[in-house]
């Protein structure tokens, strides 16, 4: 999927610029200050650090784009020893701010680089620009709200899954379910817990690009709704509530656009613990296992 | 309980009858010609006959043929895959191993499945993969790491991962799987380097292996002798290119490749069997019923690794069982493909090292005509007279169509690659040498698609390009032949005569077999050619 060619990806991108120039402002004036006052560095410095990582982006020039590439890139290289959530290495958090030693994003774009000798953490062949992409991913999910404090329990919210939560209507795990919703094999390596949680609680805060829902009206009547692999200029392409892969060219419908995702909440349907449950078995879900 | 027993039930209803819609069963696979709208196997159907039964595009209006699409792979590797096309959905290679599901009449893109093989990974020839099989939900596809995958054909999602043999020690899989009832059959590519080659089948559900032929016998077993000390152990003989299944006898067909080293056959004494052979495996048990070796003890990279062609032709004025072979050593071959037997062999191009047949059917060597300290003009190529590119067989024509190079040489010099043609002392790539480069006059070396009559193997007519080609061919119902050649163009001929219909410069080399299919009744041809698919199909006001 290109996901620079989506529309609303592109407009989030447009609105993530606007703050990010908000920041260089910021972060110029305290550069100003730092220099005027001396008394005042160290907490200008703070509240830089502060501001820096409660902001969805870094003071880069990084669009929503960016921040997805980096997160792919982290998923692929970084989060098979630190683990999706960044923090399964002792002493590290990397989805909360918390390193050993860099202190600047020059300092993690080094490292992601070069590595760390005498560490398990490798040099990489990442280009400047992807380190940097990751960095900006670091950033953005350090804004995140954590997870319920409850502890889950994966097996009970595996039954759950499938019994009660009727997940297996739209989504598929190891085989088994629909392929209308995204597919959740992997899921725990893909999404990190707080952001599982949130999609259990408020499904329309984030959509994913891989799970937006589409509709079409064909000019004989037709009314085909699904989730959206591709959408261009000319054309539409989606898996249709019957798991049809389905493409339609635009000039032969008569009504097209997103409609919302038929994903609950589970608000209502799951207490705290249920809840926690259900995301520890999301956050299992790590792929298959090779025959 | 009884609520999630029922809303279990009710999910897994819903997912049956969405499979039902889509599964393609062995038995379609088998008769895909009574659905020509489909491309469901490498070459169409288990038969390799490359021949579409869609008549739409004709010899009357092949030259109204207009670009629909465009598909550009994100890969600099060859574009070697012959797509498959189901119910309107292509499937196709991304090189060396990512996935894509396009929608067959627009070229869009459903859904890609990136796969990393790993770094241990080495081809002798380019991170080059030629194509998916489909059974069922499920697309199969080997690596370049020489594993197995399995994806989910409607989300690419990977349902299972089966590592054929081991990457480190230079396997790897370039050729597309074979599926024959509940089984997906493969081949180890890797010929070149210390190998040992292998064809195993697995469960197409679960991935377990079911039986493995090794194409190289062990000690104790009939042809070990054929290999002089320990060279078996190591004697390559690589499987990289699409088999065949004949339902009637439960036979698969796979061609092998050279002994290695390549070049050097002072180290491996003997025939070296099965090398640059077909072996006809029974698909149940993976036992070998017969085999036939092309090129005994051969020390000229002569891979037989060709698409097996099996037709039903009269030979001798008898309807007979054959499977045809135009091999890379020059010489072209009908084979009875029941028994195994040598109906009829000859050289389809010029060859000095071979001269005809014993009354078994053992080439006659020419003596001298091997490498040497000097060098030696060896004819073909090393390259050969065709190498894997999958040829066609027309049941209206009745004709058996080739695209090969002519007048090819190449200078043999012990222990070292052949060189082209003696002019240029540089060393070559495989696959990436373009013979015009090394040649002073026109006739030296080119390309030619032929037609040939499959019972005398004589040539009916042909169409001769400037340079060689590595292109397939794809014949039709509408009496026209595709194929194309290095210099990126792309042909329509007349099946019956060979004259041009039409012709579409694609600039970028031909490196692919040409499919057909057919989306809302409207035929298309595809091709790959540079780093791009190609469709094609008659203009929307011609007829």
């Amino acid at each position: 999927m290109d996901v620079q060619a989506l529309p609303a990806v592109v407009a989030a991108g447009r609105i993530l610029r606007t703050s990010d120039a908000v920041m260089q402002k910021a972060k110029g004036k305290m550069q100003m200050k730092r220099r005027a006052v001396g008394g005042f560095v160290l907490y200008a410095l703070s509240a830089f650090c502060i501001l820096h990582f409660e902001l969805p982006a870094s003071a880069q020039h990084e669009t929503a784009s960016d921040i997805e590439d980096g997160g792919r890139v982290f998923r692929q290289s970084c989060a098979n020893c630190h683990g999706p959530d960044g923090n399964e290495i002792p002493g590290i958090d990397l989805g909360r701010g918390v390193f050993k030693t860099a202190k600047t994003d020059e300092d993690l774009v080094k490292i992601i680089q070069k590595g760390v000798p005498g560490t398990p953490m490798p040099a990489t062949n990442m280009s400047e620009e992807q380190a940097k992409r990751v960095v900006a991913y670091l950033r953005s999910t350090a804004a995140t709200k954590t997870t319920a404090s409850a502890v889950g329990d994966a097996s009970r919210g595996k039954t759950l899954f499938e019994g009660q939560g009727g997940c297996l209507k739209c989504h598929r795990a190891n085989g088994v379910g629909s392929r209308l919703g995204p597919d959740l094999t992997r899921v725990g390596q893909l999404r990190r817990s707080a952001e599982l949680e949130r999609s259990l609680l408020d499904p329309a805060a984030e959509v994913v690009p891989t799970g937006r829902f589409y509709r079409v009206v064909t000019k004989d009547g037709a009314t085909v709704t699904g989730r959206l692999l591709n959408i261009d200029t000319y054309t539409v392409q989606m898996i249709d509530t019957k798991e049809q892969l389905r493409s339609f060219t635009k000039a032969n419908l008569k009504e097209s656009g997103f409609i919302a995702s038929p994903m609950p909440s589970y608000k209502s349907t799951f207490n705290a613990q249920e809840l926690a449950d259900v995301v520890s078995y999301l956050v299992s879900l790590k792929g298959r296992a090779t025959p | 309980m009884t609520r999630r027993t029922g809303l279990i039930a009710v999910v897994a209803a819903v997912v049956g009858v969405a499979s039902l819609q889509a599964q393609v069963t062995f038995e379609r696979i088998l008769r895909a010609d009574r659905e020509p709208q489909n491309w469901l196997s490498y070459s169409g159907t288990p038969f390799n006959q490359r021949y579409s039964p869609l008549t739409q595009i004709n010899t009357a209006n092949a030259r109204n043929l207009e670009l629909q699409w465009v598909w550009q792979a994100r890969s600099l590797e060859k574009f070697e895959a012959t797509a498959l096309v189901v119910d309107g959905v292509m499937y196709t290679v991304q090189a060396p191993n990512d996935v894509v599901a396009l929608d067959a009449e627009t070229g869009r893109p459903f859904w890609t499945t990136t796969y990393a093989p790993s770094p241990d990974a080495r081809t002798c020839c380019g991170r080059v993969n030629r194509g998916l099989s489909i059974l069922g939900d499920t697309l199969y596809m080997g690596t370049i790491d020489a594993h197995l995958l399995a994806l989910d054909a409607k989300t690419g999602e990977i349902l299972w991962n089966k590592e054929v043999a081991s990457a480190k020690d230079r396997y790897s899989i370039t050729m597309s799987p074979l599926i024959v009832k509940d089984k997906v059959i493969i081949g180890t590519a890797g010929g070149d380097g210390p190998i040992r080659g292998q064809i195993a089948a697995f469960d197409a559900k679960t991935g377990k292996e079911l039986w493995r032929f090794f194409t190289i016998p062990g000690p104790g077993e009939p042809g070990n002798d054929t290999w002089s000390g320990d060279s078996w152990k190591t004697g390559g003989v690589g499987v990289w290119n699409a088999g065949a299944y004949d339902p009637e006898t439960n036979l698969a067909f796979f061609g092998t490749g050279n002994p290695a080293p390549d070049w050097d056959g002072r180290s491996r004494l003997g025939d070296n069997l099965y090398s640059d052979s077909v072996v006809a495996l029974d698909v149940d048990t993976g036992k070998l019923k017969w085999h036939y070796q092309f090129t005994p003890h051969d020390e000229l990279d002569y891979d037989s690794t060709q698409v097996p062609v099996l037709a039903d032709i009269q030979f001798r004025g008898k309807p007979r069982k054959v499977m045809l072979w135009a091999n890379r050593n020059g010489l072209m071959y009908l084979l009875d493909r029941v028994t195994g037997e040598f109906l009829h062999g000859r050289a389809y191009v010029k060859v000095n090292w071979a001269d005809g047949f014993d009354a078994k059917g053992r080439v006659q060597r020419v003596p001298g005509m091997v490498p040497s300290k000097a060098g030696t003009v060896i004819r073909p190529h090393v390259h050969g007279a065709t190498n894997w590119a999958p040829p066609s067989f027309s049941p209206r024509t009745g004709l058996y169509y080739v695209a090969h190079f002519e007048n090819s040489s190449t200078v043999a010099v012990e222990g070292e690659f052949p060189r082209a043609n003696g002019i240029n002392p540089r060393q070559t790539t495989m696959g990436q040498i373009n013979l015009q480069n090394f040649l002073n006059n026109e006739d030296e070396a080119y390309g030619v698609v032929r037609a040939y009559d499959p019972g005398t193997l004589e040539p009916k007519w042909e169409y001769k390009m400037a340079d060689i080609t590595w292109a397939g061919v794809l014949s039709t119902a509408g009496d026209v032949v595709f194929s194309g050649g290095k210099e990126g163009y792309f042909l329509a001929l007349d099946a019956r005569t060979g004259a041009l219909l039409w012709k579409a410069a694609l600039g970028g080399q031909v490196n692919a077999g040409p499919m057909s299919y057919s989306v809302n009744g409207k035929q298309y041809i595809t091709i790959a050619a540079g780093n791009s698919l190609f469709a094609f199909a008659l203009r929307g006001d011609a007829k």
